[in-house]
This record gives C-alpha cells, structure tokens and sequence, in this order.
C-alpha cells in the first residue's frame, strides 16, 4: 500500500541553521496524524519542504507516492495546505478566493462544493463580502476553505485554530472529523495539545529539526500514565 | 491550461478592480503631458513633417503601454510576495510557464488598455491617421510584453517596496524618457544618437511611431529584430528564474 507521505531523510539548511536534521517518516492513508513541538523545531519547514514552499537540500518526500520535486504537478494536486500565517487577497471577495483558487487547481463550476465547504465552515453568509472585511477568525476559515477546493486526498492543517474561537474551532473540528471518515489524510500541527490528544491517532514530536518520539496516541501517553498529553510533551522534550 | 487561464483572469480582474488607479489615472498623466508640451512647442516644432501634437502623441501612448505593463506585473508580484499571498500561487500545481505566460499578458492587456484610452482621450487634439496598423499593434505588444517581462524580474527580485521603486524609477522611467518619446533621436548630438541605439525602448517607440507615420528614425524590420530579440532575451532569463523558484521558493 502506497503511503500517504513519505518523507526519507529530509535535511534543510537556512544559512548555518539545521531546520531539518534528517527527517524520515511515513504516515498512511485515512490517517489523523499530529505533528507537535515547540516554536523553531521544524515543523513548518517540513510542511512546506512537502508543499514545494521550500527545497529540501537532501532527501526524498512524496505525497501518494510522487515525488514532490520531479513529479510536483501530480504532487500538489493531491495535497491540500492550511498555511501558518493568515493570508489573503485584499482584491476579492470570498466567493471570489474560492473560485480563483479552484481554477489553480484545474476546477472548472465548483460552486456546489464552494457552497459546502461554506456552509460547513459557518462562511455561507460571507460568501460575497471582500477579504478585507473579515475578522481574523473568518479568515482563517477561508485558509481552511481554500486548501479543501480541489478535494485534496492528503490535508495538511498547519496551526489552524489559532486564534479561531471555541464554537468555531469545534465547527472545524467536525468537518475536518468528516473528511477524515471519508478517507481523507489529515496532517495537524497545533499548540493546542488537548486537541491533538483529541483528534490524532499517531502523534510525531519534534525538536531541532529532528523527531524524538514517533507513536500511536495511545502508546505515547501509556508511557506517563496518569497524565496528559501535555505532560507527555514537556516530559518528551526535556529529555 | 485551466490553471493559466484563471491566474490570467485573477491578474485582468486585480487590476480592473482599481481601474480608477490602473487605468484612468495614466491617462490622465498622458493627458497632462500632451497638454504642456503640445501647447509650448505644437506652433514652432515639427518632426518628421508633421506637428509636433502629432508625432507626440503615439510616443505618449507607447511610453503608458510600456509603464503601465512593467507595473502590472511587478506590483501584482511584489503585493503577494510581502503579503504572504504569493503562496495561493505557489501550492498548486501551476507550471512555471504557465505562470510567466499568465503574468505576462495581463499586463499586455493592462498596458493596452491604457494606451487605447490615451489614444482616444489624445485624438481631441491631432488628426491621427495609422499609416500601418499592424505594426503599431506588433510593437505594443511586444513592448508590453517585454516590460511585463521586466516587471516580473523585478517583482521576483525585489524584497521590499523601495527595492522595486529604485529598479521603476532608476531604470524603467529613464530608459522609457529617453528613448525618443519627446522627440526624435536625429535632433540630438551624435553622441546622444549612439548612445540611443542602445536603448532598447527606442526601437519599440519608434516602430509604434511607424506605424502612424510611415516614417521613422531606423527601418521598422530593425527595430522589429530588436525587438523581438529583447524579448526572447528577458523571457529566457525570467522562464529559467521561475523554474529554480529563485525568490519564490526557499
């Protein structure tokens, strides 16, 4: 069975800083799979060096089996990207950002999805208000809506609930749950350990640009009985 | 091709948005230059036996074509880039010449837009008679083409705002101001005249202009080889930027 993403001994450098030391791993379809650590370990370079964002200056990843550099189109158009950062284009409206973005994807009449990805989202009254107009939580949800156009197979959600509120945040979590049910590889980084506890089935520690621990929710946290993920966490990485 | 034709209409849409802006304001500039210059000089100048009104006014749309293409593509580039926007752009799987071609002819199609708005807002004060149509419309294209070219090398290189402002102001308005818009380069001291030639907008101005008058400072098919061969040249250097993602991809 072809995984999800492969990633094989995945090495970046900015200057003298390592941001990657080496990073193998795998993670297989229908998988909700955590990425944790602190600020600086690595892991927005590594969701980039698997977006195209960023080259890696040795290793090998792929995304359903191809090779995000050699085979990038077939690449990308399985891969789905929620970025760190709220971005947007001030020239357009939500509707607008949605088609334009299903266009890059090669999407022609996508408005029945646009429209469920909306309303799923709590964005349906949005639709037609510029970018500009919204607050930042609104915003994010676009990131969200945006990186889920094309239907993406592999979903990676970089820090998507920050500064999102509570009832928005589990509105995502229950759309993004779906799409998981459906087959659908999430790949999550967040700072919110409760939700990662919560929603991942394997969970990847990182920290200077190497992972530390790599197991199944469950095996990481019977390793501290008793405690949370958090614990697990802060006991991981002083280690 | 999908994927190019929507960054295209995404590029057509962002400027027509602030059309006011992007359009109408450089028709207005042109405007205001036909106006000063044409009154001072319009009853004592004549070059190439027509009045100056005239032969200035193909210059002055050329000269907007041209600005106007350089800042399509390089604004449009240089907003994303600083916004963190650039990476709707850069996700999916667009190939890099589809992303050059998508730049590119939106500001052809910006730089023409305001060329024609400045030939109708100037045809009020000169009765304008196109000699050879088909070369104006070669030569706007390809000028805009080449300065659509500039401002994506630009928009590509530059980090901050004032980095692209130098490269506008240093470069692209000097050689667009010299290259015979105001005149013609056989009124000039024979050094200037050489010196001419190796500005590249000179023979995208003067082709334009032949298209008008049927003359011009050198052959049409001259300026049409340099022309042409800018164009390859800065193509060539911006097709093989984009594809090591140099600047666009860490």
């Amino acid at each position: 069975m072809i995984a999800a993403v492969s990633i094989v001994d995945v090495v970046k450098h900015f200057g003298s800083l390592q941001a990657l030391a080496g990073v193998s791993l795998e993670i297989a379809e229908g998988e909700f799979f955590g990425l944790l650590g602190p600020n600086g370990a690595g892991k927005t370079t590594l969701i980039s060096t698997l977006a195209g964002l960023v080259r890696a200056d040795s290793g090998w990843l792929s995304v359903l089996g191809h090779d995000v550099v050699k085979d990038y189109r077939q690449a990308r158009s399985l891969l789905g990207v929620v970025p760190q950062e709220i971005v947007f284009d001030p020239f357009f409206s939500v509707r607008e950002t949605l088609r334009i973005q299903s266009g890059y994807f090669g999407l022609r009449h996508n408005d029945d999805w646009i429209d469920e990805i909306l309303e799923n989202l709590d964005l349906a009254g949005k639709a037609d208000v510029n970018m500009r107009r919204l607050s930042g939580g609104m915003k994010r949800r676009v990131l969200v809506a945006q990186a889920l156009v094309h239907k993406p197979p592999v979903i990676v959600l970089d820090e998507p609930t920050a500064g999102v509120d509570v009832e928005l945040r589990q509105g995502l979590w229950q759309f993004v749950r779906r799409l998981n049910n459906e087959g659908h590889t999430i790949i999550l980084t967040t700072h919110y350990l409760e939700e990662a506890e919560a929603l991942c089935g394997r969970i990847a520690l990182m920290k200077q640009g190497r992972i530390i621990a790599l197991d199944s929710t469950a095996n990481l946290m019977a390793a501290h009985p008793g405690g949370t993920l958090e614990d697990v966490f802060v006991r991981t990485m002083n280690q | 091709m999908i994927g190019f034709w929507t960054l295209f209409y995404k590029e057509l849409l962002r400027f027509w948005k602030v059309g006011f802006q992007t359009v109408g304001a450089p028709v207005l500039t042109a405007l205001l230059y036909l106006l000063i210059f044409g009154h001072v000089l319009d009853e004592h100048v004549q070059v190439h036996g027509v009045r100056y009104t005239s032969f200035l006014i193909p210059g002055l749309v050329m000269m907007q074509v041209l600005q106007n293409a350089f800042a399509n593509s390089s604004s449009s580039l240089i907003q994303a880039k600083i916004t963190g926007s650039i990476v709707f752009v850069l996700l999916p799987p667009i190939p890099y010449g589809a992303f050059f071609a998508a730049y590119v002819l939106a500001s052809v199609a910006r730089g023409l837009m305001v060329g024609v708005g400045v030939l109708v807002a100037t045809l009020w004060f000169a009765d304008l008679q196109m000699a050879a149509p088909l070369w104006v419309l070669v030569f706007a294209v390809l000028g805009g083409a080449i300065l659509g070219t500039l401002g994506m090398i630009a928009g590509l290189w530059s980090e901050k705002f004032d980095q692209l402002a130098a490269f506008q102001n240093f470069l692209i308005m000097p050689l667009t101001m010299l290259s015979g818009v105001f005149y013609s380069i056989h009124s000039l001291p024979a050094f200037w005249q050489r010196v001419s030639h190796y500005n590249p907008v000179f023979y995208m101005i003067d082709g334009f202009r032949y298209g008008f008058f049927g003359v011009s400072d050198v052959a049409p098919e001259v300026s049409l080889m340099v022309v042409v061969a800018c164009f390859a040249a800065v193509s060539l250097l911006t097709l093989s930027l984009l594809k090591r993602g140099w600047k666009l991809r860490a």
